[in-house]
């Protein structure tokens, strides 16, 4: 053993770290089965089996620094958390008490149980609550070598397992009917699920404390913004976790008041007393908000992108079409319009209006003489373009949907910006069966409605135009 | 036919329609009252002073639990047991903070502490799992292990050396300082009260005003939420309204149950009485009675071993509620399996009875000994007992060459051959099954059918003293084929 004994700061850090991912990784198999806070009541009932632990270890004279000690403990914490984990299960199939109900009923007794069995054991002769109380939010530097081999051996175990039964666990995972009807073991499946996040609770008890939940649910909840995929996200979601273990330990460590000059946590208290447990999940739910606000495609900041451009690209095409109709009247010549004529056109949005000239001008499809607009040529055949999908559209909802011609420019109106080549192709191909498609591409065809300036987008009383 | 069913089940399950008579109640009436006598004459033990301060105690606790107990009853039938969890755990930062600013445990900027704090983990959690897709538990517990967390660093480090606000508070509360120490106290008018009375009997009162006022609401609203949206109550607006409450039970609950033991107080009174009544006013009644009764028995026992009092409600709290689990009349463990048992037997004996009576029917002189009955019905500890019974009863009778039946025996198995053919015959007639698969169905239902449904099917049958197979039908008792 003393061949393989790690320096502490590097023991603190793998130990975390290697945590971190198989939390993650087992985690994100009960996050999928809905069962996430089932994790929260499994640290939280592993309390009273360390109290009691500690209590035959007291009894027995087992001190501190022996191995079989913290052996105990966790023996004592698994056993306890066991126990709650079937209660659970019994209690939701055999009487009224739901699921949500009997999670919290266990939660909460056996902490109570703990609460009391701590404050018995406080006033024990020559017991130290220390020896438990730690375990409440976890304390990185009572980490063994031993420990950490022991978390990794965890780790492996569990990358094996899931490898080997990859596909059984993926189908379980979201159909858990489906692989029923296949005829598989699913109550053993669960039950070795339910095992191996006990198995994991109490492992990082002595480093998280009864936050374990959190290293349990944030990981996968992290990745599931990164990915749709079942393989991929128990991928990010262990390699979610070990970074939150290595975030946290070069938070917590010296290494950060080495490279950055400050130490984040020092408000001026003496930071030995803090537990890793919170340091660990405030930097997974750092990461989690990270991944939220960051995430490609599905994070806050990639949809605000994504609706900015949309909106932009929508102004922009009704700025085309609004200068195309303006100017149908005189084609081929291209005519310079006011603005004003413009503004009458359609209902506008005022800022949009002015980003959809501005863009366009950048584009190079207007040109801008004071307030005179003119489109150019290539500006006209993206007008032309985008005029020839809004009316093909309306023909569309006339002579497939029989909507009234009147009622066809405001629905044509929002769904233009959003028609892929491949939906227009089946619209021409629709409109040429029954004789209606104009002839050439580019041209659009005449509107099957009376066009008007004025803000009612849909022209219907006022004669003339067109 | 499933009303009828539904009839026969019933009749065996019910309670007792006054169920004050119930030899139940009168054995827990009895236990409460042995107790109650045997608290009095400990407490008269104790000196003055230890007197006072259970009196106190008691009198903190039982008021918090009776508060928590009313909105846990809404938290449970909403489905939202683990939002009370998250909120027990989430108020903690909000209070931290408000410590922080207000220097002390100001009551006020704890309150708006919490209530921002609790009221920002119902929306953050509601926004994550619709907006981003997190499922719905999963979203709660990121909100709410992240929130705690971030309250436990607050805790270490703002308030590092003061008194008020440690970990001790945090998990086991400060009720044991009640009635002692009088630092916890605080002058109100001419009075002086502990902080946690002062704080929790406010929010007692407020939430048994609300849900008075908003019954009706709240009760539709709990099983039917878009019942009560389609009505116009805004489930949307009493759900944030329902978390409001919960987070000032919380709150309030706080310094003297801590934030994790406070989850006992809201759910398990409540779950308690989802296992005894089925109407929400009961449940309501049953769930702060309980919660009463948990209070005084854990400050008791408390007491009695020394040990922290919060904790040691919880656990008892737990404990009844393991009894309910148990000996609930109508949803309890034991009390399904002695109603399953007992109908097993029945079914049991009544085959028996159809089979010694089709014997007959065949003017055989066979007859079965005891041993041929019993295994015919799958032997074991059942048939045996259900055999006996029927001896017992006098349905039969014991002769030389092995069992027949007696004269009542006869009238209950031809009732009983009578369901069975007549539903065969409904069966072919209306059903339109083949002949090979009627008798099975048949043979379950036929300890269930009742005289009157059995006079429903002869009306609904062309002719009723043939079944399908071509065996008569036995007559009705009291009629007699000519």
């Amino acid at each position: 053993m003393d061949l393989l004994a790690l320096p502490p700061n590097l023991r603190v850090l793998l130990g975390t770290s290697l945590l971190g991912c198989v939390a993650g990784v087992i985690g994100s198999l009960a996050v999928l089965r809905r069962r996430s806070l089932t994790g929260d009541m499994v640290a939280h009932a592993a309390m009273p089996g360390l109290c009691l632990a500690y209590l035959v270890a007291y009894e027995l004279g087992i001190g501190r620094d022996r191995p079989a000690y913290f052996l105990l403990l966790m023996s004592g914490a698994a056993l306890t958390g066991l126990i709650g984990s079937a209660l659970v299960t019994f209690l939701t199939r055999w009487t009224r008490t739901r699921q949500d109900a009997a999670i919290g009923i266990v939660l909460s007794t056996f902490f109570g149980a703990f609460v009391v069995l701590l404050s018995y054991i406080r006033y024990l002769p020559g017991a130290h609550v220390a020896g438990v109380d730690q375990y409440i939010f976890g304390q990185a530097a009572t980490l063994l070598t031993a420990d950490v081999w022991f978390i990794a051996g965890v780790l492996l175990v569990s990358i094996v397992t899931l490898a080997i039964c990859f596909k059984e666990l993926k189908t379980y995972s979201f159909d858990a009917d489906f692989a029923h009807s296949l005829g598989w073991p699913t109550l053993s499946i669960d039950l070795g699920m339910m095992a191996a996040l006990c198995l994991v609770t109490v492992v990082g008890l002595p480093l998280v404390g009864i936050l374990m939940a959190g290293m349990i649910i944030i990981p996968c909840a992290a990745a599931r913004f990164w990915t749709y995929r079942f393989g991929p996200l128990l991928v990010i979601s262990g390699a979610i976790g070990a970074a939150t273990g290595v975030f946290a330990t070069l938070v917590s460590a010296e290494y950060f008041v080495r490279w950055f000059g400050f130490d984040p946590l020092a408000f001026g208290y003496n930071r030995k007393a803090l537990p890793t447990g919170p340091v660990i999940i405030l930097s997974g739910a750092a990461i989690f908000l990270a991944s939220v606000l960051f995430a490609p495609r599905r994070g806050v900041l990639a949809r605000l992108i994504a609706l900015l451009r949309l909106r932009s690209r929508t102004a922009t095409e009704n700025l085309l079409r609004a200068l195309y109709e303006l100017g149908e009247s005189q084609l081929p010549r291209l005519a310079p319009h006011q603005l004003e004529e413009i503004q009458q056109h359609r209902r506008w949005n005022r800022g949009q209006l002015t980003w959809a000239l501005r863009r366009a001008t950048w584009a190079g499809w207007i040109e801008r003489n004071a307030d005179a607009i003119q489109l150019t040529a290539s500006g006209h055949q993206r007008a032309a373009e985008v005029t020839r999908i809004h009316r093909l559209w309306e023909l569309f909802l006339i002579s497939g949907a029989r909507i009234a011609p009147d009622h066809v420019d405001r629905d044509a109106d929002s769904i233009e910006h959003v028609l892929t080549p491949n939906i227009v192709g089946q619209l021409e191909a629709m409109l040429a069966e029954s004789g209606r498609l104009p002839r050439t591409a580019a041209t659009p065809p005449q509107s099957p409605h009376v066009l008007t300036g004025g803000n009612d987008p849909v022209g219907t009383l006022s004669p003339g135009g067109g | 036919m499933y009303a009828a069913y539904e009839q026969v089940e019933s009749s065996e399950l019910a309670a007792p329609s006054a169920w004050w008579k119930s030899w139940r109640f009168a054995l827990v009436a009895v236990i409460l009252t042995v107790a109650a006598i045997a608290y009095v004459a400990w407490f008269r033990e104790l000196d003055d002073r230890q007197q006072r301060a259970l009196a106190w105690v008691t009198l903190v606790a039982a008021v918090t639990n009776v508060a928590c107990a009313t909105v846990g009853c809404f938290l449970l039938l909403r489905r939202m047991s683990l939002m009370g969890d998250a909120l027990a755990h989430s108020v903690l930062p909000g209070l931290v903070v408000a410590f922080i600013f207000a220097g002390s445990l100001n009551i006020g900027f704890m309150f708006v502490g919490a209530l921002a704090a609790g009221l920002a983990t119902a929306f953050l959690a509601d926004t994550l799992n619709r907006r981003g897709g997190v499922p719905a538990d999963a979203s709660l517990g990121v909100v709410f292990v992240s929130l705690f967390a971030l309250g436990v660093v607050l805790i270490k480090r703002y308030t590092g050396g003061a008194i008020h606000l440690d970990f001790d508070c945090v998990f086991a509360g400060e009720l044991d300082l009640v009635g002692i120490s009088s630092n916890k106290n605080m002058s109100v008018g001419p009075f002086e009260l502990p902080r946690t009375l002062v704080s929790v009997g406010p929010v007692l009162i407020l939430n048994i005003a609300v849900i008075t006022l908003l019954w009706k609401e709240f009760k539709v609203s709990s099983f039917d939420p878009a019942l009560a949206t389609a009505m116009g109550f805004r489930a949307g607006r009493l759900h944030y309204l329902l978390m409001a409450l919960v987070a000032l039970t919380t709150v309030a609950s706080f310094e003297a149950v801590g934030s994790i033991l406070v989850v006992a107080m809201l759910i398990v009174p409540a779950a308690t009485a989802h296992l005894l009544t089925d109407r929400l006013s009961k449940m309501l009644w049953v769930s702060a009675g309980v919660g009463l009764l948990t209070a005084v028995a854990g400050c008791a026992l408390a007491r009695l071993i020394e040990v922290n009092t919060a904790g040691t409600i919880a656990v008892t709290g737990g404990a009844l509620y393991g009894v309910a689990v148990l000996l609930s009349p109508r949803y309890g463990v034991v009390s399904t399996l002695l109603r399953n048992a007992r109908i097993s037997a029945r079914i049991v004996r009544e085959d028996m009875l159809a089979m010694l009576y089709r014997l007959e029917e065949l003017a055989t002189d066979r007859q079965l000994g005891e041993r041929q009955v019993v295994q015919a019905v799958g032997g074991g500890l059942l048939a045996n007992w259900g055999l006996w019974s029927l001896l017992r009863r006098g349905d039969v009778q014991r002769t030389d060459r092995g069992l027949s039946l007696t004269a009542s025996g006869k009238q209950q198995a031809s009732q009983l051959v009578r369901s069975h053919r007549l539903w065969e015959a409904y069966l072919v007639e209306h059903l339109g099954l083949p002949l090979d698969h009627v008798h099975e169905p048949a043979e379950r239902i036929e300890h269930f059918i009742d005289e009157r449904l059995r006079e429903q099917i002869v009306a609904d049958l062309p002719a009723a003293d043939v079944d399908p197979h071509g065996r008569g039908i036995p007559d009705a008792p009291g009629e007699s084929r000519s």
